[in-house]
């Protein structure tokens, strides 16, 4: 490859995409722009009007405080060689090839668009949601506005105890003052406020000890105004695996998880208007049809743990089973990586084929030129926020490695007016940054008059007439 | 954490040898990719068992001769295994206890993976600093 015109000079910067503006995404951007080794320009792309991927429409809208971490993307947006393009679909908007003609690099932060599924009978049965979708939804997400959910049911089951899992039965037990103090659009607080759901079951296939969620969320579990957690004793106590597993450890933060759960096992009822049941060793084997096509219970299989040949602990089934009442399920076992048009994909693991952050070739597994991954699309929808950040920096330095050595593409139009103008000729409409502030400065203002945090715009009309602007077109 | 998103960003390629084939194959393989070990594949594609460098250095110190040796004769078998929903940390927890560096990762019957002690620190070094930056931008922020 031609050394002459290395780029990553003043006048001739190292010109990358990033396409999803999710923290990865903004991680990404901080390193590159952050060094001062290279110099970099970057254009951040989302198929969404706004910035901030699951901060705005996945973290939970009474959890205010984490997603000050806005804060830091949006400095990092106003850095002078950074633009941001909303409303831009990768594979609908702006195509691999097109990429390849504009920039050096393309780094894909694309997330975890959909669900894992259980591969158990009922799965698909009226009333059975992915919580991927009942997040989006409480959290405005402008393609799940639309989405129902029954709750007018009595019996809720979410299946898995992760934090997407305590997060959707916190939810759902808010109280209508809980819930005015969230970031929700005003459609999910008025249905959730009418809720009538009652009982609550969570439900985990291992044990206490085995529990994805974090103790800060599981205390919240235990403070709820409307809501007391109830878990059975016998489900409460380690098994003896489990607890040989907690002494090797030496994890005090493990050990206080399962030490709070024990309490909560040994509280009186409160008699608050709803309950919370935490449930361990348990899986489900079938989600039961009331006889219209809609979900009525769910069928349990009692578990044990065993110890698998890497000393892991796994759940097996002892043959026991039970039936709970559930007129609504929500199944939260993991969200799951979408292909991407033109980029190759790892179909096993649900993410973008990478070593280290590098694309490989589907064929060879060698490093494709140009092409990176950062975020839940490298590695899988696991971590907190922050992970991205180490994640991102990982990625961020072979690309810095790679473009040294020359190995970019070779853009024929590197100009920031190309891609503007390849908008242009194909009608699309884009926000930038300030239309992003200028919808987050309305959303807030909005929140001041209700005496909420904030009022989120639920959908893109509404994001568009808050910009002046109608169908995605100016107005005049 | 799981294996499974250890290995996502890892790539597909393990590097695989058969039982029948030389020592001197071996050590051009581990030379020619820069990596610690081999896993053995059976006829039907299961491992059958693990040869690092550890297992030809120890040979070959006592036995120069063992260079004209095959794989099989050298190898660690059986090998023990893991599956890609298995915890990292009791994983990683086995690995240490009892001195393995590599754990070949089937799914079924078929190798889907293999995790290096360095991967799993790495991940789990990886998982901590993110808790941490999460921890510092609330503090900060509040
Ligand atoms: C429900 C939920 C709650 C969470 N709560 C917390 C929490 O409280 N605290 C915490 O620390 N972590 C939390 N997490 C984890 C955290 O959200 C993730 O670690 C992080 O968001 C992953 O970042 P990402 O950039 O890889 O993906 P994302 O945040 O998903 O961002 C991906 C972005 O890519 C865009 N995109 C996708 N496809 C395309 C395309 N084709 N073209 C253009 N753009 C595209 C999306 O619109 C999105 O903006 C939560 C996760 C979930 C699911
Ligand atoms: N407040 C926060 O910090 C916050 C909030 C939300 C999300 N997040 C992060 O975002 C990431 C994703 O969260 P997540 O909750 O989606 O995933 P997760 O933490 O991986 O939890 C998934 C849960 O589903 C269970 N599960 C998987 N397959 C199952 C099956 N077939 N049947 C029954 N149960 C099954 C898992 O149990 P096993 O363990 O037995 O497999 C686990 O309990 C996590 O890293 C999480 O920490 C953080």
């Amino acid at each position: 490859m031609a050394a002459s015109a290395l780029a990553g000079t003043p006048e001739n910067p190292l010109r990358v995409a990033i396409v999803g503006a999710g923290p990865a995404g903004f991680y990404a951007a901080d390193h590159l722009l952050k060094q001062e080794d290279v110099v970099v320009s970057v254009d951040m792309f989302d198929r969404l009007l706004s910035p901030y991927g699951l901060v705005r429409h996945g973290v939970a809208p009474d959890h205010l405080k984490i997603k000050t971490v806005t804060k830091g993307f949006s400095q990092t947006a106003m850095h002078p060689r950074f633009r941001f393009f909303g409303n831009v679909d990768f594979g609908r908007d702006l195509t691999i090839d097109d990429l390849k003609g504009l920039y050096h690099q393309a780094v894909f932060c694309t997330g975890a668009q959909t669900d894992r599924r259980m591969g158990i009978p009922g799965e698909d049965l009226e009333g059975s949601h992915p919580a991927t979708s009942f997040v989006a939804w409480y959290n405005g997400h402008p393609d799940y506005r639309d989405c129902r959910f029954d709750l007018s049911q009595e019996s809720v089951a979410i299946v898995g105890v992760g934090n997407v899992a305590i997060d959707v039965a916190r939810i759902l037990c808010l109280s209508p003052e809980e819930l005015r103090a969230t970031d929700m659009p005003d459609y999910a607080v008025k249905a959730l406020s009418k809720s009538r759901v009652r009982d609550v079951y969570l439900l985990g296939r291992r044990g206490p000890a085995q529990a994805a969620f974090t103790n800060p969320e599981l205390k919240e579990l235990g403070e709820l105004a409307d809501a007391d957690v109830d878990i059975p004793h016998s489900e409460a106590e380690l098994d003896p695996l489990s607890r040989e597993e907690l002494e090797a450890s030496g994890d005090r933060m493990l050990a206080r998880k399962v030490e709070m759960i024990r309490e909560y096992a040994s509280r009186a009822p409160g008699g608050k208007p709803r309950r919370l049941h935490l449930r361990f060793l348990v899986s489900p084997a079938e989600l039961q049809d009331t006889g219209q096509g809609r979900v009525g219970g769910l069928r349990l299989v009692h578990n044990v743990l065993v110890r698998t040949a890497s000393g892991a602990l796994s759940a097996e089934a002892t043959g026991e089973s039970e039936t709970i009442p559930a007129g609504l399920v929500f199944r939260s076992v993991g969200y799951r990586g979408v292909s991407l048009a033109g980029v190759p994909f790892n179909e096993r693991w649900g993410v973008i084929a990478n070593a280290g952050g590098r694309v490989l070739d589907a064929e060879s597994e060698l490093p494709v030129v140009g092409e990176y991954a950062a975020g839940w699309i490298k590695r899988g929808p696991s971590g907190v926020i922050g992970t991205n950040k180490p994640d991102a920096l990982e990625t961020v330095t072979a690309m810095l490695e790679d473009a040294r050595a020359g190995l970019t593409w070779q853009p024929s139009s590197a100009s920031p007016e190309a891609v503007t103008s390849l908008f242009a000729d194909r009608c699309v409409d884009f926000t930038t940054f300030q239309d992003w502030c200028a919808i987050d400065a309305i959303e807030l203002a909005e929140g001041e008059r209700c005496g909420r945090p904030r009022v989120k715009c639920g959908s893109r009309d509404e994001m568009w007439r808050a910009l002046g602007r109608v169908d995605g077109r100016a107005a005049r | 954490m799981k294996l499974s998103a250890v290995l996502a960003a890892k790539g597909n390629r393990v590097f695989t040898i058969g039982p029948g084939s030389s020592i001197r194959d071996a050590i051009d393989t581990l030379a020619g990719n820069n990596i610690g070990a081999l896993v053995v594949l059976g006829r039907a594609g299961e491992p059958v068992g693990l040869l690092s460098e550890r297992d030809i250095i120890r040979a070959m110190a006592s036995s120069p001769g063992a260079i004209q040796q095959t794989v099989a004769d050298l190898m660690t078998s059986p090998v023990l295994t893991a599956a890609p929903d298995d915890d990292a940390d009791s994983v990683l927890r086995t690995m240490t206890g009892r001195r393995f560096r590599h754990m070949p990762v089937v799914e079924g019957d078929s190798l889907v993976g293999m995790v290096t002690i360095g991967d799993l620190v790495k991940a789990q070094l990886t998982e901590f600093r993110g808790t941490v930056e999460s921890l510092e931008t609330r503090l900060l922020e509040s």
